[in-house]
């Protein structure tokens, strides 16, 4: 049930990416659908009253890995911000320097490559 | 030795951007040792295969980088190409600014597709797939003319969905087995089967992919991104990008991780087909140079998927053959269309005429390597088209090996008409600065024009020995792949 809800997320970012026109605001879906997904991966390794996945001296490593929830999906979210934020930036310096040249935000009137 | 072709790369990008600042010679050189390096390097791993532990972790723990057939195959495509496109960028990237900007994305560019070859598992083949593309967006953009940055911008939002797709089958692959390791996740599918959630994820990745290697009807990124950028761009994208992180990764994940049976590869083989006939009939009514053969690469990938979609020994190695074969040759067809645009100040067909007096190498270079497209004897073209066509028939699909003929002469149609138009057909007067092309330039083309020819002796002898081809295709052939 609560992953559909991720699915919902990552579809509303899509349907902003595919419906908008004003630059920024495709931006702001692609960032949705990242979120989505990134809502997704630490979901999968999520445990319904588990432990952080920091392990005390002392604890098993059997009986902690039974308790803590997952922590490498945790790892690959935190590397996938990181990306994001790459990509974002990039993105972002790119619809400024297309304001700059064309004047204009609307995807629309952005058209000189056709054929 | 393994981890070079990605350390290397990548700590030159650092250092060249820091040591290299408003000195343009310095960072040729060093970009260019590099690049020399790493093409040395490729040509040693030939026939070795070896798993690198990162830092000493071993494997369920940490992060493999894992060599074998195939991806020692694709290491040489890359760099060897990146090292022309390399040589050539000294005397075309001149007319830039920020030349150390310039190599320091290349350099990136080159980190990443390693990466993506050499990677272990699914999640570090997403990031170093990021570290291609996110180098890739902005060397598209690098001119930040009109035409550049709308491309740019295009290619990037269908690139970051296309991202997301894949990392979204990456969440699902690792609820279901419980690892990212490659090896691992083959030999859990291989025990469980293939489950719904599996199977959602194999069309993630298919359509992910998919757009990453810009098969129709994934491809509307291609023809505006590969034509806006800097030549030696264009080259590399279209001739190792789209195959470094489109076409092997799907090759890798449908044969390797998910050993697919022939039910689902006709999604494969209908993509291939599908992009065959719709890149040639757009290409062939282009009167753009760049734009013309941005189109044809789509259409030449479309070879390859349906290469390997048809499943058997026989068109794995054609698809392996052609894909390096269109390596050489599409790069060294867009280097050529740079110097035509640079010499001339247009890359419109109908304005371009007789370059072949005033641009010999570029004539003749361009001669090999639209001939060796349209696949015609005895350049490579021509025999990696025949195992295909081949491989079709003894697959049993007469009917795409029609296909493939017919989109082989529409092929030679329109290579023959960028001959006639640019190079044959009477002198016009637009020649402005140059009256032949700098050295690098020409020695650039020239080390990919010989490889054309040099490439159809594979058919002779690699294609039995177990060195590449046969290689990389057994690699593809065996059920899951060891640790």
């Amino acid at each position: 049930m609560i992953y559909s809800l991720c699915l919902l997320l990552i579809l509303v970012g899509l349907y902003g990416v595919i419906v908008s026109r004003h630059t920024l605001k495709i931006v702001i879906g692609l960032v949705i659908m990242e979120h989505g997904v990134h809502l997704l991966l630490i979901l999968i390794g999520y445990r319904a009253g588990g432990q952080p996945p920091i392990v005390d001296p002392g604890t098993l490593p059997a009986l902690f890995a039974g308790q803590s929830v997952d922590p490498l999906p945790q790892a690959l979210v935190l590397t996938s911000i990181v990306i994001g934020l790459g990509v974002l930036a990039l993105l972002v310096a790119l619809c400024v320097r297309l304001y700059e040249r064309y004047g204009t935000f609307d995807v629309t009137e952005i058209k000189r490559l056709r054929g | 030795m393994l981890v070079l072709f990605i350390a290397l790369p990548l700590a030159m990008a650092l250092l060249i951007l820091l040591l290299a600042r408003s000195r343009p010679a310095l960072s040729d050189w060093l970009a260019n040792l590099t690049l020399l390096t790493l093409a040395v390097l490729s040509f040693y791993s030939i026939g070795s295969s070896e798993l690198y532990h990162m830092g000493g972790w071993v494997t369920p723990l940490g992060i493999d980088l894992r060599l074998d057939p195939l991806a020692s195959l694709l290491l040489i495509v890359v760099n060897v190409v990146s090292l022309a496109a390399g040589l050539y960028s000294v005397e075309y990237m001149r007319s830039y600014t920020a030349k150390d900007h310039y190599y320091g994305l290349f350099l990136l560019l080159v980190t990443g597709m390693n990466g993506v070859i050499l990677a272990g598992d699914l999640f570090n083949l997403y990031v170093f797939l990021e570290v291609a593309a996110i180098a890739s967006y902005a060397l598209v953009a690098f001119g930040c003319a009109h035409e550049e940055l709308e491309a740019s911008f295009k290619y990037a939002v269908l690139g970051t969905v296309s991202s997301t797709i894949i990392l979204i089958g990456v969440a699902l692959v690792y609820a279901v087995t419980g690892t990212l390791n490659m090896a691992h996740i083959a030999a859990r599918i291989s025990e469980i089967g293939m489950t719904s959630p599996l199977l959602l994820a194999f069309g993630l990745f298919i359509c992910g992919f998919s757009l990453k290697a810009a098969l129709v009807p994934f491809h509307a990124w291609l023809p505006d991104a590969h034509p806006s950028a800097p030549a030696p761009v264009s080259a590399m994208l279209s001739g190792v990008l789209i195959k470094a992180i489109g076409i092997y990764v799907l090759a890798r994940l449908v044969f390797n991780v998910f050993g697919i049976g022939h039910g689902e590869l006709t999604v494969l083989r209908w993509l291939g087909i599908i992009s065959m006939v719709v890149g040639a009939l757009l290409a062939a009514g282009q009167s753009d140079i760049k734009r013309l053969f941005a189109y044809s690469s789509i259409s030449q990938v479309g070879f390859i998927a349906l290469g390997l979609g048809l499943g058997t020994p026989l068109g794995m190695i054609g698809a392996l053959y052609h894909l390096v074969n269109h390596a050489v040759f599409k790069s060294l067809l867009f280097l050529n269309a740079g110097v035509v645009e640079n010499a001339t100040g247009t890359r419109n067909l109908d304005e371009l005429g007789g370059l072949n007096k005033t641009l010999p190498v570029t004539g003749v270079t361009s001669m090999v390597g639209s001939l060796s497209i349209a696949g015609i004897p005895p350049f490579n073209g021509f025999w990696s088209k025949l195992l295909i066509i081949l491989a079709c028939v003894e697959a049993g699909f007469l009917w795409a090996a029609v296909v493939a003929v017919a989109v082989s002469v529409v092929t030679l149609v329109y290579q023959l008409k960028v001959q006639r138009h640019a190079f044959f057909s009477d002198p016009k007067d637009l020649l402005t600065s140059w009256t032949k092309e700098p050295p690098l330039m020409s020695l650039a083309m020239a080390v990919l024009a010989l490889g054309c020819i040099a490439l159809s002796l594979l058919v002779i002898t690699g294609l039995k020995t177990p060195y590449l081809i046969s290689a990389a295709q057994e690699t593809l052939m065996r059920f899951g792949f060891g640790l």
